[in-house]
């Protein structure tokens, strides 16, 4: 099989740094759409059991050993770090390892970042760890998961730029503010 | 205006896109007279008050939803997913295993 060289898809565009809050590139080496066939949710549900995971409920998340499994719409899941292969047959498998440029944002005020381009209460008392919102980064349309120290926020491969941007700017301004 | 998604929770109404009449999802079956397919397309009420009609969850979890709302207030009453209602109307798509499953994961499924 032919092994092509991977290209960085934010293009060195990071880490930023602005004063405690830092943004990282946070893309997973693999990430597969999982959309259970109509009718077996449970075969999928056993599946994901024996790999330490299950089907996370809508705006949830699930992390086991090596793998992840994150809620990513009506009836879908992004599989992360995981071969999909136990789900063939029972899910619609999709690979959009190369579809998603992902980020993670940390450091105290990380959700005053985010007050600035989403109009959503990410605040850490109504998103806990682990939680998972489908919203808009501004215009763009994005993936939140809440992770212990910040947030990893999911935009489409070819925002990437655009999402480094705007959130680079809504940290500067954050900074200032001291 | 806010629109509850039943996924998302209460959502800006930007993330959602308007279709239209809840008509929409009543479609005539095979072999309708013109008449039914004429009402179908074209013949919408125009209430003061109460309606029912369709958006999309564009900027979020991609589900369409009936939004219940008044249009002399503004309210928005209520809101439910189109998918849980058109598996349950479905000719052979009644499976045990749906009817077990808890209200969230019947839409997983469909
Ligand atoms: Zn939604």
């Amino acid at each position: 099989m032919v092994s092509l060289i991977a290209t960085d898809v934010f293009h060195g565009l990071l880490p930023v740094l602005q004063g405690p809050l830092q943004l990282a590139a946070a893309t997973p080496a693999r990430i597969t759409s999982v959309m259970p066939f109509r009718g077996r949710a449970g075969a999928v549900q056993t599946a994901l059991g024996r790999m330490g995971l299950g089907l996370p409920e809508p705006g949830q998340s699930r992390e086991g050993k090596a793998a992840a499994i994150l809620w990513s719409g009506r009836g879908q899941a992004f599989l992360l770090d995981a071969d999909p292969e136990p789900l063939a047959g029972i899910a619609a498998l999709t690979d959009q390892s190369d579809a998603w440029a992902v980020m993670r944002l940390t450091g105290p005020g990380w959700d005053q970042v985010l007050s600035r381009l989403v109009a959503l209460d990410l605040r850490p008392s109504g998103f806990p760890e682990g939680a998972v919102a489908r919203s808009g980064l501004n215009h763009m349309n994005a993936l939140f998961r809440r992770l212990a120290d910040g947030v990893e926020i999911w935009v489409f491969r070819s925002m990437a730029a655009t999402a480094v941007e705007e959130l680079a700017g809504a940290m500067a301004r954050v900074a200032a503010r001291g | 205006m806010r629109i509850t998604c039943p996924l998302c929770g209460s959502r800006d109404r930007r993330e959602f896109y308007y279709y239209g009449a809840a008509d929409y999802l009543a479609r005539p079956a095979e072999g309708a007279g013109l008449e039914a397919w004429d009402a179908y397309l074209h013949l919408r009420d125009n209430p003061a008050g109460m309606t029912k009609d369709l958006w999309y969850h564009e900027a979020g979890c991609s589900a369409w939803i009936e939004v219940t709302r008044d249009t002399t207030s503004h309210a928005v009453l209520s809101s439910r997913l189109v998918a849980a209602v058109e598996s349950a109307d479905l000719p052979g798509r009644s499976a045990p295993a749906r009817k077990k499953a808890a209200p969230r994961k019947k839409k997983g499924t469909s």
